[in-house]
């Protein structure tokens, strides 16, 4: 019965102290004076921005990634209790007293500090040796441009984190897979994978790189279990479906569910509202829903309405007319109808309201009950502040000749007869009777002509090809008119709207709305002091200037360790000689290699190499402005590669114990020299000591480097 | 539809002659004598069959058996069924012999004999037959109606004007390898055209102009393709009706023809793509004679067809890329093979060197050579070169030109970029419109020669005649504040605080002033890169900045493309990063000084390969410029292989004679459809295989058709289509058509081995032998069927649109994105 009792009780602690002391040294040099400096540090500006509208709840867009960087930064800033009232407004500018700068540099900067024990991890999954192991780690420590980058509210160290973090997961998982499949440890690491993806892209689009790297090595390996005629079809069904749900399935569901989040934080209406769909502003509370509440949802006749282009660029806005006619002739000599403007107006204004009007009936106010426009109706548009309607006829429009112009109709009484007849044409429609529906339904009026526009000016396209969105408006206000004079009907127009339902948009809508203006908002692409080309990236020949002490000449730069870097390179490129030139022995049957060593240095190469090349390629193909912290997650999978080379060296190519140590000597000389050249730029890490103008241009390892040195 | 259906009879006789025997036992002895004598006779084509060189031998289905197309009912069902599958005779000669000789003395003893079905010699008849009647149709469809309209149609404004000025000899500038256009030039010559027809818009009429030779030369290169695709095909899949159905695909497919019918690059890019892939085949099937003849021939004769694919356009790098890999993976296997020495390996790495690489790119170069020499006048395209190229076009200004060395205050110039293909610095009387900084007159870079080109340097703080004899020549140095007048309007290059109009963070620059008499914001320093201060300012050689010296910019032009409001031109601004770029360098062209002592500018001739490299760089920034403009409906890599949307050749009104190009909607969706099947059907064998399952020999020899032949296509639609998604160019529907080829191989390939392992899977019923004739002819009925529907699209209608019902088309316009 109490037979527990017989046996003492036992707690086997295992604790590899290289882990801990590697943790301990990270943490040390990654939070070390955090919260200095205490002011705005280069991109801190930029994140900074969307950590306020997070703290305050307000709706913004940002297209450079997802979301679940910036709520990451957010929830820093949430756990130091930020109210977001900072203006975040220039780079070097002082926090004041309500800025919680420690938690909000703390997440980036633990993540830097535990990426260096996972490079310890990752190296001994990959079967190479403790002392390798540790000397990958001991790099990751001392790179300067690692450091830099983790101790700022910025993204890259939260990335590289979970990119290796998925890297390190499938390596557990691979390795628990030959003699415990289906364990709860396996299952752990491989849900773990798809789950540190997720967590990758979630914070950058770039995390796609290294998503797409372990994809590709899983599929290889799963290919391989395919071809394992040991197992039993049912057995191979369930592995392919296992991989298949986490690492497909789960990234997707989490990759939405930040989106969701993200949704649910930010209910409140803010600044890059306008480029939204009036639908999905109607959703956020205050701005554009307070107005829409409440309207009618069916467009009837002699509904008053505002129409807003769908398009939405190069700015969004309303369709508009006012007293001014066209000029009789333009500069270049052409004629007009000059007749009343039509615009396209950014402002709300209101001469932006329009009438529908049955053409077979006089009356403008809504019959009771509203008899209302459906898809295919023939309707007339009445401009509200001057009655006149909207007119189109072959006459160049202003900017472009090649269009029809758009015109309040004026009658001249010159044989010019009113062309005011506009065919509506529901583009979203489910069938062929739907109603006009506020905000949901996009229409493009058809006048035989369709219309378009072009600049903010108003011109009607004698063709409509396809439907370019520019040509698709929608009603954003709108209510039943009641007043058949005039005055009367003025003063209706001045009247605020009347309010009561709310329309929602499906999740799935929002969303997919959402990820599709990040992806096509086109930033104007933007020339920057700092900004390089991939090629420079490698050779280090670029820098950046993060913030100068506003008195002394105290600076952080981005800056990395140029003896890390060239040897990380060096390292790839023997990496990629040596491994070609086994590829070709192994075809020749000649092997140099044994079989385990020759496996363990494809895995290593396919993970460290292959991710340094799908993190790094890809750059010279993008058209946007690029910088040197682009290149930080290619870096540190060349500095994992780096010492597996070394190993490799020094157990196959060094034939005798004297070659051996001769090369142990060596490798020892090289990591003292990186140590000193990683202390000698470390002011330039940590920003912390001022130096004089001569030892600034003693740090000047490159020419091309840009070291600010105050003139006075 | 005449054309069609003769052509059925022929197919139809193809496919089922001889008839086989509905008895079971001799094919396979019949098969294998067979398969050894039509090889020996075909000569040119080095026959396949013979072997498969060193890979563990992939059993082809045997070419002869498979002609018969019609599966002997099987006997015995069940198992008995699996046992005969063998014989049932669609594994060629290698496959038998891979099988090993446990099969074959088997087959052998159990078929006793068999009546000789058909002599050799009528075999390869009827096989050249098949080929003359594909190739006669290809022909006839290519032909039919090839002078109408006689008017320009669409391109043909750009390539017939290049032809033109080929003729002519003056010089011009396009973004494409020249060799299609020189092609086009010297049919045009040969045909009697002299080269005096304006090309200038479409629709123009042709008139007395001799247009037909140009157009014929093109429809002839098109109607290549057809056979092209047919050997291809046979030789991949050893399989007539696969070729038959892949023919007939591109016949009847009113896109490729239409593309071959007008003067375009199109088909000749097709032609040398084909070409290629036809040669690659073939020297692959000669795997097994390495360094015979044709193994030879169809090597080099591969990368002839590379370099005149690349020559035509860029896209031909997709095809040399193709042809890259599998030469990869043939070296690969061939290093693998421990029978083979170093040596031996090591040569046939050399040959395919020479062949393939040394080889195209002597005949790329002197394709460049040849252009370059014949175009040797002045001509539209000078301005995209730079000052030394120009030097050598007859004609120019600057040819045999002398002009003072040094630049001196007064003298008039002419300012060029150095990056190429922005063009010179130019101004005219046009203001910024309101709301682009301030109104002051635009000043833009030019690519044309152009009186607006014209500057005048001064002295910053002086206002002197510059012509007044009187004064003092004096020269102007390294690190000079000077002033430039524009010399039409008088006005000042001048830049300050306000935004670019493009480029939001540099400065806008503008000429203001009058009469020369601006203010400081007119000063800028000019400084030579790479110079000491104080020395002299060289015409054509110094490359000088001119830094802004109130705001510190630098003069630069970023190549964006102004609205319209800047006629087009490129923006110039003035931005305050001063790395050194080729943007914002530029040097002094023409140099005007009636008081300085002119030079011949000989020395300044470029070296071919200057040259050569030149035209390239001007080329590739020429393609990156096309860029769709804001608001204009542009085709996306999408729209193609669903046939979205199609390109108007010709006519828009009622009243035209309308061409419309747009793929045969039948064939395309097809083809969409293949490719979906193919991916399934491929991988799930390819699944099938990687576990380990054993499969019977015949499905084997289909699984490797599919796998390895249909791989091959695969790849090359791939290839061809893909690239185009990160394209940041400007793309038209017709960039699909090399991709929409091997779509239609694979089709035929496809189709051809599912309607055989249909054949297979049903062996028991009586439906078994028919299906897959059946199948493949109601496939040929159908596609011929859909081109009589469409071929108004290709030939020409006139009459009511489309959407009106009493138009001929009326019914087909299944898209609403079709406008015809």
């Amino acid at each position: 019965m109490l037979g527990f009792l017989r046996r003492p009780l036992v707690v086997t602690a295992d604790i590899n102290l290289n882990l801990v002391a590697l943790t301990g040294l990270g943490l040390l040099s990654r939070l070390w004076q955090l919260t200095y400096p205490r002011a705005v540090v280069f991109d801190e500006v930029y994140y900074g921005q969307y950590i306020s509208f997070y703290m305050k709840r307000i709706f913004f867009l940002d297209d450079s990634g997802p979301p679940f960087g910036h709520m990451l930064l957010a929830l820093g800033g949430y756990l130091g209790g930020f109210d977001g009232n900072f203006l975040w407004n220039r780079i070097g500018a002082e926090y004041s007293s309500n800025v919680p700068v420690w938690s909000l540099r703390l997440l980036p900067a633990l993540a830097g500090a535990l990426s260096v024990p996972m490079a310890y991890q990752i190296v001994l999954e990959l079967h190479f040796s403790h002392c390798t192991a540790m000397g990958a780690a001991l790099l990751m420590l001392i790179e300067n441009a690692l450091i830099t980058q983790s101790r700022l509210v910025l993204l890259e160290s939260l990335l590289i984190f979970f990119n290796l973090l998925a890297v390190l997961s499938y390596l557990k998982f691979f390795n628990s897979q030959t003699h415990s499949p289906f364990s709860l440890r396996w299952w752990l690491w491989l849900v773990m994978t798809g789950v540190s993806c997720s967590c990758a892209v979630g914070i950058k689009y770039m995390g796609i790189f290294t998503y797409f790297l372990v994809l590709g090595v899983a599929a290889v390996h799963a290919w391989h279990l395919i071809g394992d005629q040991t197992l039993s079809n049912v057995c191979v069904f369930c592995h392919l479906l296992a991989r298949a749900v986490a690492l497909l399935v789960v990234p997707v569901v989490l990759y939405l569910l930040f989106f969701y989040v993200h949704l649910m934080l930010l209910y409140r209406s803010g600044p890059h509202d306008q480029v939204m769909s009036s639908a999905f502003q109607a959703s956020l509370e205050g701005g554009l829903a307070r107005i829409t509440q409440g309207q009618p949802l069916e467009v009837a006749f002699g509904s008053q309405v505002t129409l807003r282009n769908v398009f939405g660029k190069p700015l969004p806005c309303w369709l508009h007319s006012h007293q001014n006619t066209y000029p009789m002739i333009y500069e270049n000599g052409r004629g007009s109808s000059h007749q009343q403007q039509v615009t396209c107006y950014p402002f709300k204004d209101i001469n932006n309201w329009w009438i529908v009007k049955d053409p077979r009936r006089h009356q403008l106010e809504v019959n009771n009950p509203p008899r209302p426009v459906r898809h295919g109706d023939i309707v007339q548009l009445v401009h509200g502040m001057t009655t006149r309607l909207l007119n189109t006829h072959d006459v160049a429009a202003p900017l472009s000749p090649h269009s029809q112009e758009v015109s309040c109709y004026i009658d001249y009484n010159i044989s010019m007869p009113a062309q005011n007849l506009w065919k509506l044409d529901i583009v979203n429609r489910e069938s062929d009777r739907d109603t006009w529906k506020t905000i949901l339904s996009e229409l493009s009026g058809a006048h035989l002509p369709d219309w378009g526009f072009r600049q903010l000016e108003i011109v009607g396209e004698k063709q409509s090809r396809g439907h370019h969105e520019s040509m698709v408006w929608n009603v954003e206000e709108h209510r039943y008119g009641k007043s058949q004079e005039q005055e009367e009907r003025e003063l209706e127009l001045h009247l605020p709207t009347q309010v009561d339902i709310s329309r929602n948009l499906s999740f799935m809508a929002r969303f997919s709305e959402l990820q599709w203006k990040m992806l096509t908002l086109k930033s104007e692409d933007s020339e920057h002091k700092y900004s390089s080309t991939p090629l420079e990236w490698v050779t280090l020949d670029t820098n950046i200037a993060y913030w100068l002490h506003p008195k002394t000449s105290a600076q952080i730069h981005l800056l990395g360790n140029i003896v890390i870097w060239a040897s990380a390179s060096l390292a790839t490129v023997t990496y990629s000689l040596l491994f070609l030139w086994y590829l070709l022995c192994r075809r020749r049957r000649v092997c140099h290699l044994p079989e385990d060593a020759w496996s363990r240095w494809v895995m290593a190469g396919a993970l460290c190499t292959g991710g340094w090349a799908s993190n790094y390629l890809p750059f010279f193909l993008m058209e946007r402005t690029l910088f040197l912290y682009h290149y930080l997650p290619a870096l540190t999978f060349q500095i994992l590669l780096l010492p597996v080379v070394l190993q490799h060296v020094s157990d196959h190519l060094c034939r005798s114990r004297l070659q051996r140590t001769v090369f142990s000597t060596l490798v020892v000389a090289w990591y003292s020299s990186a140590c000193h050249v990683s202390t000698m730029l470390l002011p330039l890490t940590y920003g912390d000591r001022s130096l004089s103008p001569g030892e600034l241009r003693a740090l000047r390892l490159k020419d091309s480097w840009d070291i600010l040195i105050r003139k006075h | 539809m005449l054309y069609a259906s003769g052509r059925f009879i022929a197919a139809r006789a193809a496919t089922t002659f001889p008839t086989p025997p509905k008895g079971r036992g001799p094919a396979l002895r019949g098969k294998r004598r067979e398969l050894h004598i039509p090889g020996h006779l075909e000569s040119p084509s080095c026959d396949a069959l013979a072997g498969q060189r060193t890979r563990p031998s992939a059993p082809l289905a045997g070419r002869v058996i498979l002609k018969r197309g019609r599966m002997p009912p099987a006997i015995g069902g069940g198992l008995a069924g699996s046992e005969l599958r063998p014989r049932k005779g669609r594994c060629g000669s290698q496959a038998a012999r891979a099988r090993g000789r446990d099969v074959v003395p088997e087959a052998a003893t159990r078929s006793p004999k068999r009546p000789a079905r058909s002599s050799p010699q009528l075999e390869a008849a009827s096989r050249w037959a098949t080929l003359a009647v594909v190739t006669f149709l290809a022909f006839a469809t290519r032909f039919h109606q090839l002078d109408q309209p006689p008017h320009i149609c669409w391109d043909e404004t750009h390539f017939g004007k290049m032809g033109s000025y080929y003729i002519n000899r003056t010089f011009f500038f396009d973004v494409h390898p020249p060799l299609g256009k020189m092609l086009i030039g010297l049919a045009g010559y040969l045909s009697g055209y002299d080269g005096t027809f304006l090309f200038q818009k479409p629709g123009d009429k042709y008139e007395h102009h001799s247009y037909m030779g140009m157009r014929g030369f093109c429809a002839f290169l098109g109607s290549w393709l057809i056979p092209f695709a047919y050997l291809i095909v046979l030789d991949l899949s050893k399989s007539f009706p696969a070729a038959l159905l892949s023919a007939a695909l591109l016949t009847f497919d009113t896109g490729c023809l239409t593309l071959s019918q007008y003067i375009l690059l199109d088909p000749i890019l097709m032609f040398f793509i084909m070409a290629a892939m036809l040669s690659m085949v073939k020297y692959n099937s000669c795997a097994d004679r390495p360094f015979s003849a044709p193994w030879w021939f169809w090597l080099s004769l591969t990368g002839i067809s590379l370099a005149g694919a690349l020559g035509v356009k860029f896209v031909g790098l997709f095809i040399i890329l193709q042809v890259g890999l599998n030469t990869i993976s043939d070296l690969w296997h061939l290093f693998g093979d421990l029978s083979l020495s170093l040596v031996t390996v090591g040569k046939h790495l050399t040959a395919r060197i020479l062949c393939l690489i040394v080889l195209p790119l002597l005949l790329y170069v002197t394709i460049f050579a040849v252009h370059i020499m014949v175009l040797n006048k002045s001509g539209p395209g000078d301005g995209f070169f730079s000052s030394a190229f120009q030097a050598r076009l007859s004609g120019n200004s600057l040819h045999n030109a002398s002009i003072p060395e040094h630049l001196a205050y007064g003298s008039v110039i002419t300012v060029k970029n150095l990056r190429m293909a922005i063009g010179y610095l130019h101004s005219h009387r046009h203001l910024y419109p309101e709301g682009i900084g301030a109104r002051q007159q635009q000043v833009t870079t030019y690519l044309h020669k152009d009186y607006n080109n014209l500057w005048i340097i001064k002295k910053h703080n002086t206002n002197s005649d510059p012509i007044d004899p009187s004064v003092p020549v004096e020269f102007v140095r390294h690190g000079d504040i000077i002033r430039l007048e524009h010399k039409e309007t008088s006005r000042n290059l001048h830049s300050h605080y306000h935004e670019a109009p493009l480029t939001r963070k540099h400065y806008q620059v503008t000429g203001y002033g009058i009469n020369g008499t601006g203010d400081s914001n007119d000063f800028w320093r000019i400084e030579v890169v790479n110079r000491k201060l104080g020395n002299r300012i060289k015409v054509l050689r110094s490359r000088i900045r001119l830094i802004h010296l109130v705001t510190g910019c630098v003069l630069g032009s970023s190549g964006k493309i102004l609205p319209k409001w800047g006629w087009e031109q490129l923006e110039v601004t003035c931005t305050p990063y001063l790395k050194e770029t080729a943007n914002s360098i530029w040097n002094v062209e023409d140099h005007i000084n009636p008081k300085l002592p002119n030079i011949s500018l000989d020395v300044l001739q470029p070296s071919f390969p200057e040259i050569l490299l030149e035209s390239h760089m001007v080329m590739i920034r020429g393609n990156n410029g096309l860029k769709p403009k804001d608001n204009e409906f542009t085709s996306k890599p999408w729209h193609w292989p669903i046939n979205y949307q199609g390109l108007r050749f010709s006519g828009a009104n009622d009243t035209d004679f309308r061409v419309y190009l747009l793929g045969n909607p039948v064939v395309w969706w097809l083809n969409l459809v293949s490719i979906a099947l193919y991916l399934l059907l491929g991988s799930t064998l390819a699944i099938v295989m990687q576990r380990g399952v054993q499969l019977p020999a015949e499905l084997e020899g289909l699984t490797q058709v599919l796998l390895r032949g249909g791989g091959q296509l695969l790849l090359g639609w791939m290839l061809h289509y893909f690239p185009f998604f990160l394209m940041g160019r400007i793309l038209y529907f017709h960039h699909y058509f090399p991709a929409m080829l091997f779509s239609s191989m694979l089709t035929g390939i496809l189709w051809d081995t599912l309607l055989r392992l249909c054949a297979w899977g049903l062996a028991s019923s009586p439906l078994a032998s028919s299906i897959h004739s059946v199948g493949i002819l109601s496939l040929l009925l159908g596609t011929a069927y859909s081109f009589y529907l469409f071929h108004p699209l290709a030939y020409g209608m006139v009459g009511p649109l489309a959407q009106e019902p009493e138009s001929p088309m009326s019914g087909l316009r299944w898209l609403e994105s079709w406008d015809f």
